[in-house]
């Protein structure tokens, strides 16, 4: 008798020490509900692959009287993503704000950000973040030395932006999805490279052949495919 | 008893008598021998060959897939570089682009890079296991094999343990090397990089062995608290000293400080300067001599307005003694011979007009609680050994204390610390990337006892620093000479008489000449044969920038006449590119005709009046430098090469290669030495 308890005992020893299971930590209870959940800050945020991304991702949760409120449950999902922390109450000011780090393949990442409604159910925003690989890097390293102070109109304090010193037709921004993902990959190339006039364009933006190399007009076609918003479906007809 | 029984009767029927014992060790035997072939069927590589064969069969190009996938065990040998990576084994599309879509592993193709992967294999870059060939042996951490498969984020790292280079393509590691030198790690600790040498740093600790003259025990006790509560740009980090330590380090700093060669000039009073009118005076003087192409100052937003390679000014009222502000302005070398700082020729009226301007950026709350007891020899004795203890001189330089020799451990071989060696801390993820990033954002966590401070770094810097120094393997450190790219081991320092002034202005601070020196002005190496010798003589004396959108521009040094013509004669003379004398351009080349088509290639074909002025009221391009005056600016042979490739004269700059032909770079060249500047009305 006293035997098997002992046995019982071990056995329960050994088996705890080998159970896997981690303690999942159980969602705090919502002290209310919202009937509306919108981005503040941090979507289409750009970082390394499996990079944490160097802003929070903020969301807001409204009540029916269009205010924020207080004590909400939002919840952060994301197939690749890492959330820190995955779920939180919204603050005095209705919000919550996660960091996120991203996961080790390059692309884009969809985040749903999610709260309950009273009536059962959820509402939720969703949201995206861009990885970039080794080449999609290397394009936005070119990009913003070479293209970027005509292609982008906002100026930084370390460079002013020369856009709106160009002569019309204006320079398409590389996040101008609606124009740039009708472009095959042949034709950016083409225009990188050879300038505007290769393909009958403006004769402002000059031929970068002699200065980039093959890989690099790729890879900048490859960070302004990453960029792309509406995001680039991908090359078609293959 | 029954039991032993039993067993006593199975035993006889296997080995009782002669002919059971030899089929016994027989069917033994089989199954000993089946073992390994049975382990091999149900090996991980074969199941994840055989999910790969599923997976292509339904694919467009299944055929050529088919044709091209091998099974069995595959890899990658290269024997100089002690590389068996068995990867591509259970990878098996890594070479496989038309499987771009293919998100799950271990199918996806390779993303694009920059070497092919026999060159260098799997390990080299991505660390891990390369020989192994279970999926728990090739990623993680095992008994036999500490060195896991290198997270995606700090992949960069790999690339520096042959790149010295600045790459394009790994911004964070870059961005690593820059803190490295940026926040003084090499002050204390040595890192030996692939090329052999050891990092340099690019701060620059002032020296303390005047600093009674400088500042007071207050300010320095409030700093030593917490540097970044007086300049949030500050790179000292925080010792996290109680307040009686930090009193004894003030104390000890103030009793060993010495006259400097400064102190004992005198100062003349300026009686025109002692009015109201002072402050808004040196503010607009402080803005036209651009003091703030290297300091910064916060403005009323919070923002920092300013250069980053001198200390910020947004409470330096609060911190120096007007005496020694007015000195140093005169000559900042007589108090600290080694600062970046040059010394301007500025007249005793500016002087103190800059000094009235300073004195008023000041912040009353900042020593306001600070109240000291008066210093006495116990609490010096208690500085010096603090001051000693903590390793402060392996950055300052105090009287009396002694750089400490190998004071932080060498971090040439970081990046490949045996695990075993590694202190964690309980609950931490037990990584070596994880030790190293948790040591830079909070050292002391690791211990109380350990004097490596805490730094004011952001979670992506304390990545890029990681990532840094995850490239210092033992791969990097005992690297081939001949794998090592991009080292430069320029030491350039202009002699003679224009060599003493150069270094006197400090040129190279900002300046790049022959490999050496900052990269915040243009490089000068071939300044000679690229400019005029009147416009330079014009420019020295009076610096006005030639691109309308730089923040940062050249500072007045109120040179003199004979000042400015030894240094303008000594670069037009030594700062020549090669083949320039024997490239003389045809004078007849130039003329009217050529110079009429080359205004229409400048406006027409290539449009250069998007990033060029060249008539101030009509062209608004400003990325590249205005062209107003560019004929009484560069040479003629200087414009034409540039235009022919303009990376030969200056790699790396903004100027896209046109690829012109001779010809059109002959009419643009007659066009553009036709644009003199007093036509224009510029300066003359």
């Amino acid at each position: 008798m006293k035997s098997t308890v002992a046995y019982g005992l071990v056995l329960t020893l050994i088996l705890s020490g080998c159970t896997t299971q981690r303690a999942v930590d159980p969602l705090p209870t919502p002290k209310v509900y919202g009937t509306q959940i919108i981005e503040v800050s941090g979507g289409k945020q750009i970082g390394g692959v499996g990079s944490k991304l160097s802003d929070p991702l903020v969301v807001q949760v409204n009540g029916a009287d269009g205010n924020p409120v207080t004590g909400a449950l939002v919840i952060f999902r994301g197939a690749g993503l890492t959330f820190n922390p995955s779920n939180a109450l919204s603050d005095s000011s209705g919000q919550v704000s996660v960091m996120v780090q991203l996961g080790g393949i390059p692309g884009s990442y969809q985040v749903l950000a999610e709260t309950p409604k009273s009536s059962g159910g959820t509402v939720s925003v969703p949201l995206r973040e861009i990885a970039l690989g080794y080449q999609e890097k290397l394009g936005k390293e070119v990009s913003e030395k070479y293209c970027t102070v005509c292609h982008d109109p906002e100026s930084t304090p370390e460079r002013v932006s020369n856009f709106d010193n160009l002569a019309p037709p204006a320079p398409h921004q590389f996040t101008d999805g609606n124009t740039l993902n009708q472009m095959a990959d042949a034709d950016l190339i083409r225009i990188i490279a050879d300038g505007g006039p290769a393909l009958g364009k403006s004769p402002q933006t000059p031929a970068y052949r002699g200065t980039l190399s093959a890989a690099e007009i790729k890879a900048v076609v490859a960070y302004l495919r990453a960029v792309a918003d509406p995001p680039y479906p991908g090359a078609k007809g293959k | 008893m029954s039991l032993r029984n039993q067993f006593g009767s199975v035993a006889r029927f296997f080995i009782g008598t002669a002919p059971r014992r030899f089929a016994s060790v027989s069917v033994l035997l089989a199954l000993v021998s089946a073992i390994a072939p049975t382990k091999d069927l149900f090996s991980q590589w074969r199941h994840y060959q055989r999910l790969y064969v599923h997976l292509i069969r339904n694919r467009p190009d299944a055929g050529r897939l088919e044709q091209r996938f091998e099974s069995g065990i595959r890899q990658i040998w290269i024997p100089e570089q002690h590389v068996v990576d068995r990867c591509s084994t259970c990878h098996v599309a890594l070479r496989e682009t038309t499987l771009a879509d293919v998100r799950k592993e271990p199918f996806r193709p390779h993303p694009p890079m920059p070497h092919s992967l026999t060159e260098f294999g799997c390990v080299v870059c991505h660390h891990g296991q390369g020989a192994a060939t279970t999926v728990q042996e090739a990623h993680y951490s095992t008994k036999a094999w500490e060195q896991p498969i290198l997270p995606a984020r700090y992949l960069e790292s790999s690339c520096g343990q042959c790149h010295m280079d600045v790459l394009e393509g790994t911004p964070r590691l870059n961005e690593g090397r820059r803190l490295l030198a940026r926040y003084g790690c090499a002050h204390c600790h040595a890192i030996t990089q692939p090329d052999g040498t050891l990092v340099v740093p690019v701060d620059e600790p002032p020296s303390l062995e005047h600093v009674a003259e400088k500042t007071t025990r207050e300010w320095i006790f409030a700093w030593v608290k917490n540097p970044q509560a007086y300049a949030s740009s500050a790179t000292m980090p925080n010792y996290r000293f109680s307040d009686q330590e930090a009193a004894d380090v003030a104390s000890f700093l103030v009793a060993q400080s010495t006259a400097s060669e400064n102190s004992r000039k005198e100062l003349k009073s300026v009686a025109a300067v002692s009015g109201d009118g002072a402050v808004p005076a040196g503010t607009s003087l402080y803005g036209t001599l651009f003091c703030s192409s290297c300091h910064a100052i916060q403005n009323a937003a919070g923002n920092l307005v300013g250069g980053d390679l001198a200390p910020e000014l947004t409470r330096v009222g609060s911190k120096v003694n007007p005496d020694w502000l007015r000195h140093w302005l005169q000559a900042p070398q007589g108090y600290d011979p080694k600062t970046r700082m040059a010394r301007y020729r500025y007249d005793e009226k500016q002087v103190a007009l800059l000094s009235s301007f300073l004195m008023s950026k000041k912040d009353d709350d900042f020593l306001a609680n600070v109240h000291l007891a008066e210093p006495d020899a116990q609490s010096i004795a208690r500085g010096k050994k603090l001051v000693a203890d903590y390793g402060c001189t392996a950055c300052h330089r105090v009287n009396g204390v002694n750089p400490p020799e190998s004071f932080a451990p060498d971090l040439s071989r970081i990046g490949s610390k045996p695990l075993f060696q590694v202190g964690f801390i309980r609950g931490m993820p037990e990584t070596l990337p994880d030790y190293i990033a948790g040591k830079i954002h909070d050292p002391r966590a690791f211990g109380p006892a350990l004097k490596m401070p805490t730094f004011s770094l952001t979670d992506v810097q304390v990545e890029s620093l990681t990532t840094a120094l995850l490239a210092q393997t033992d791969r990097a450190v005992t690297m081939p000479p001949e794998l090592v790219r991009g080292a430069s081991h320029a030491k350039y320092h202009p002699g003679g008489d224009a060599g003493r002034l150069m270094e006197d202005l400090r040129c190279q601070s900002c300046h790049t000449i022959n490999g050496n020196g900052g990269d915040m002005a243009p490089d000068l190496t071939f300044e000679g044969s690229a400019v005029q010798r009147t416009w330079l003589l014009d420019f020295m004396n009076n610096p006005n920038t030639l691109r309308p959108a730089l923040i940062r521009r050249m500072p007045k040094f109120n040179l003199s006449d004979a000042e400015i013509r030894s240094l303008s004669d000594y670069m037009l003379s030594a700062y020549q590119a090669p083949g320039f004398d024997s490239q003389a351009l045809e004078a007849g080349a130039l003329n009217a005709d050529a110079a009429a088509r080359g205004k229409q290639l400048f406006y027409i074909k290539y449009v250069c009046q998007s990033c060029h002025i060249v008539d101030n009221k009509k062209d608004k391009g400003y990325v590249g430098p205005a062209l107003t005056g560019v004929g009484d600016r560069l040479t003629p042979v200087w414009i034409y090469k540039w235009l022919k490739n303009p990376t030969a004269l200056s790699p790396g700059t903004l100027m896209p290669n046109p690829n012109l032909p001779d010809g059109e770079t002959r009419d643009l060249t007659a066009f553009l030495v036709t644009l003199k500047a007093h036509q224009k009305g510029g300066p003359k």
